[in-house]
């Protein structure tokens, strides 16, 4: 445990201060080898600096929601941990399941439950995604309220099979006898500053093109709270991805109490009039930059969308603003050929074709895997995004 | 690597200060821990012995490699002799007449069932099917042995199964026409049978899915104090999907109250059992997983019966699973789309169907004792051809059922889009509709 919570520190490393993660890389060894690594970080710290890169956006808060009650400051593995607590304490069926969930999990979002609810609802299983996810069909097939942890998204394609075969299909497939919208699955999704191949994953679009799943990304802490406990109550099977790379860095006032965002609704963040901006989960920061930069350098005025829920995603939302700007920007990390902004993309097309002023833009990652030095440069940033408005207003 | 160690009652540096205590080797674990962390075994360095967590065993000085044991394997449990005779009287479940000759019935119905579904795809008046033939014993004898409410996942071969608990002719035959009464609303091929009344989830084709799901609804069932257990069952190719092995491994380590159910009948289709595995079948693997096994007679009912019974009964009473593989034989093809005479030969499928059949066996039993003879058996036989005969043109006249249905149960609320799709599915359908079947389907 003290290796995987070492772990975890050390790959939100880049999101603080460069000093907490070389602290964690030195602090559990002692001896020549620490001293070693001191010696070498005192000399180039003498250098032109080799930095690690600072993280590509900002997180923004959102105000302090006040229909819900009380809140409490909290990151967003907190509101994760937060939004299990008040389903186990209120629906008995109710278990968690994963690798690691026990003593807390990888990222922390199971703190403190295994010893308030008991080890026969908070437990690890055995490494296997495929018996991850199809042990949690079972359970909700049989009527109780399965909430399975996929330790990293980048881990979820041994388990594709039962997702997408069964799972997405039980309800379908038994003409309603069976089905099992008990089901929820979370992973952590998307770029975490040098998580490469396999750390940084948004694999949405695979599984936007199976009907019967619902796919959820939240931006916040507050959204991760009501959108991940809309994903419990539905009667669905729904994906849950949280963005890892907000698991600390993002911090709000989150309701303490029960509360449900609904799903396939998604929420103009910024209103705006001259380009749609559209994007979901860490993304969203980095298109409220751009829409600020657009309106100091441009004079162009950018309406930005959480889509909030890939699949079934809201298209009445996306295609009014689009009637209304008449430019559309989707942006996401996940690479740019099959990703979710093609869906989006023929959509609109479809239904706002002469509304469209100029083509659809599309930022996305490039079609490589996730690299690892190179994340800087392959990453949709905010510079891009906004060049990419530039050209639109151009066009 | 010390697992089960609840962290949220340790900071970070203490947990650290742990490890590297630990590391070193200077002092026993168990004295510097809080309470209530729990080890995998006690650590005392003062005995000679093997510490490791992952394994308590003794240490050997040999070099031998284990042998598996393939020659002579795991024995094959059987209580009547091909001929239908209690070999040991103690193991004689002492089954009432009733109740074996509802046995016998529901064997014989749903090998009259088969013959004529078969032969009725071979007519073109349904897409396609799958035959129980010489399986009839594993499905019977282990439903019976089991409660109503204990809750199954098969495979696709288990339709004796559903018969013994009371499925009616007429479903069978709605879900093989996909007809307007199919209760799967006519969205699968034949044979995807499903019924939660009688708690027999739906089957799926893709196969061993289901492996991994029964431990999970074993999970829950435990933790409703209800009494019930789950049973799985599956063949022994579909033994060989990672899901498979999932499951095993879950349903040990979770302890699920669960039986595993192998058929294992020499067959994946054509793949013969020396090219899908090299160990002593699916039941060997049972001690892997820490699992409690056993190999029957598949085709001797009363085995198939106890084995099943006595598993059910401690699975629940110990919470642990049990793997049970029924041996037996495929005497007919994989399915309608299947010659097995391209892989094997006539004379062996002959043997078992005339020397070593589970009907046939039951049949001796039963005339052994006067429970049935040979007008009995030409009675039963016409009855069923009859009841098979009425279900059977029944579900063939009705309608299909109405294509709005296409369009529902894929999530538990038709979406806005599903809705705009079907929408534009009638709009062509008024447009074309000489180019459809419509008249075929119910309105």
């Amino acid at each position: 445990f003290a290796m995987a919570a070492a772990a975890a520190r050390f790959l939100l490393g880049s999101v603080h201060s460069r000093a907490a993660a070389t602290a964690v890389a030195l602090g559990t060894h002692g001896g020549p080898g620490g001293a070693l690594l001191k010696g070498a970080a005192a000399r180039r710290s003498g250098r032109a600096a080799q930095r690690r890169y600072a993280a590509h956006f900002t997180f923004q808060p959102d105000p302090v929601p006040t229909k819900y009650g009380p809140t409490q400051k909290m990151n967003l593995f907190q509101s994760v941990t937060s939004a299990l607590d008040n389903t186990l304490a209120s629906d008995p069926t109710a278990v968690i399941f994963g690798e690691d969930v026990a003593f807390g999990g990888v990222f922390r979002c199971t703190v403190g439950l295994r010893d308030k609810y008991g080890k026969d609802r908070v437990f690890n299983t055995p490494l296997c995604e495929q018996g991850i996810v199809g042990f949690g069909i079972g359970v909700a097939v049989a009527g109780a309220t399965a909430i399975a942890e996929i330790q990293f998204a980048d881990y979820i394609y041994p388990a594709f099979d039962q997702i997408v075969n069964e799972a997405a299909k039980y309800r379908y497939r038994s003409g309603n006898l069976f089905d099992c919208g008990n089901l929820t699955i979370r992973a952590p999704w998307g770029c975490v500053g040098h998580g490469s191949l396999y750390h940084s994953q948004s694999p949405e679009a695979f599984f936007a093109h199976c009907p019967g799943l619902k796919i959820v990304i939240p931006r916040s802490p507050v959204q991760a709270k009501g959108l991940l406990l809309s994903c419990i109550a539905d009667k669905n099977p729904c994906i849950f991805f949280e963005p890892k790379i907000l698991y600390r860095a993002a911090v709000e006032q989150v309701p303490t109490e029960p509360f449900h965002i609904p799903l396939s609704q998604a929420e103009v963040v910024l209103e705006g009039s001259d380009v749609t901006l559209v994007a979901w989960g860490t993304q969203v920061h980095v298109m409220r930059e751009v829409a600020t930069m657009a309106q100091e350098k441009l004079g162009v005025s950018c309406e930005l969308i959480d889509l909030q829920t890939i699949l079934p995603w809201d298209t009445d939302t996306v295609c009014k603003s689009v009637v209304k700007t008449g430019r559309l920007l989707i942006s996401h990390e996940a690479p740019v050929t099959g990703g979710f902004a093609a869906e989006i993309s023929a959509r609109v097309q479809e239904e706002c074709f002469l509304n469209l002023e100029a083509p659809i833009a599309r930022v996305c990652g490039y079609d490589t895997p996730f690299p690892h030095i190179f994340e800087p440069f392959y990453i949709p940033d905010k510079w891009k995004c906004f060049d990419a408005v530039k050209r639109m207003i151009n066009y | 690597m010390v697992t089960d160690v609840n962290s949220a009652s340790l900071c970070f540096a203490v947990q650290r200060a742990v490890a590297q205590i630990v590391g070193s080797g200077i002092c026993p674990l168990k004295s510097i821990l809080p309470q209530g962390a729990q080890l995998q075994q006690p650590f005392n360095t003062s005995e000679e012995k093997p510490q490791f967590p992952g394994a308590s065993a003794e240490f050997v000085d040999q070099l031998e490699f284990i042998q598996p044991n393939v020659i002579s394997g795991i024995p094959v449990y059987r209580v009547m002799s091909r001929q239908g005779q209690i070999i040991n009287p103690s193991e004689d479940p002492q089954l009432s007449k009733e109740t074996v000759l509802n046995f016998y019935q529901k064997m014989t119905l749903l090998n009259t069932m088969d013959r004529i579904l078969y032969e009725s795809q071979r007519q073109g008046r349904i897409s396609f099917y799958m035959t129980n033939y010489g399986e009839e014993g594993t499905h019977i004898g282990s439903a019976a042995a089991l409660d109503s409410n204990d809750l199954v996942f098969g495979q696709y071969r288990e339709a004796g199964v559903l018969m013994y608990r009371g499925f009616p002719l007429d479903l069978f035959m709605a879900q093989c026409y996909a007809n307007a009464d199919d209760l799967g609303k006519g969205r699968q091929m034949p044979v995807h049978y499903g019924s939660k009344d009688l708690n027999f989830v739906t089957i799926s084709s893709p196969l061993a899915t289901q492996i991994p799901q029964a431990a999970g609804a074993a999970y829950a069932v435990k933790r409703e104090n209800s009494n019930r257990a789950v049973i799985c069952y599956f063949g022994e190719g579909a033994a060989s999907e990672g899901d498979a092995h999932a499951g095993f491994n879950f349903s040990a380590t979770l302890e699920c109250p669960l039986i595993f159910f192998c058929r294992n009948n020499g067959y994946a289709i054509s793949t013969p059992t020396n090219e899908q595995y090299r160990g002593d079948g699916i039941a060997a693997r049972g001690p892997g997983y820490g699992m409690l096994s056993i190999r029957v007679d598949g085709n001797d009912v009363f085995a198939v019966y106890n084995a099943t019974k006595e598993a059910r009964r401690r699975a629940v009473a110990e919470n642990q699973p049990f793997l049970i593989e029924a041996m037996t034989y495929r005497i007919g093809h994989h399915s309608t789309s299947d010659d097995s005479s391209a892989y094997r030969s006539v004379d062996e499928v002959n043997y078992w169907d005339k020397q070593d059949h589970p009907i046939s066996r039951l049949r001796h039993y039963m005339t052994a004792r006067g429970w049935w003879d040979e007008d009995e058996e030409r009675t039963w036989r016409k009855q069923s051809r009859k009841l098979v005969m009425e279900a059977f043109e029944k579900a063939e006249r009705r309608l299909k059922p109405r294509p709005d249905l296409l369009f529902t149960d894929v999530y538990n609320e038709i979406t806005p889009t599903l809705t705009k799709q079907r929408d534009s599915m009638w709009r062509h359908l008024q447009q074309y509709k000489e180019h459809y079947p419509l008249d075929l389907y119910d309105k």
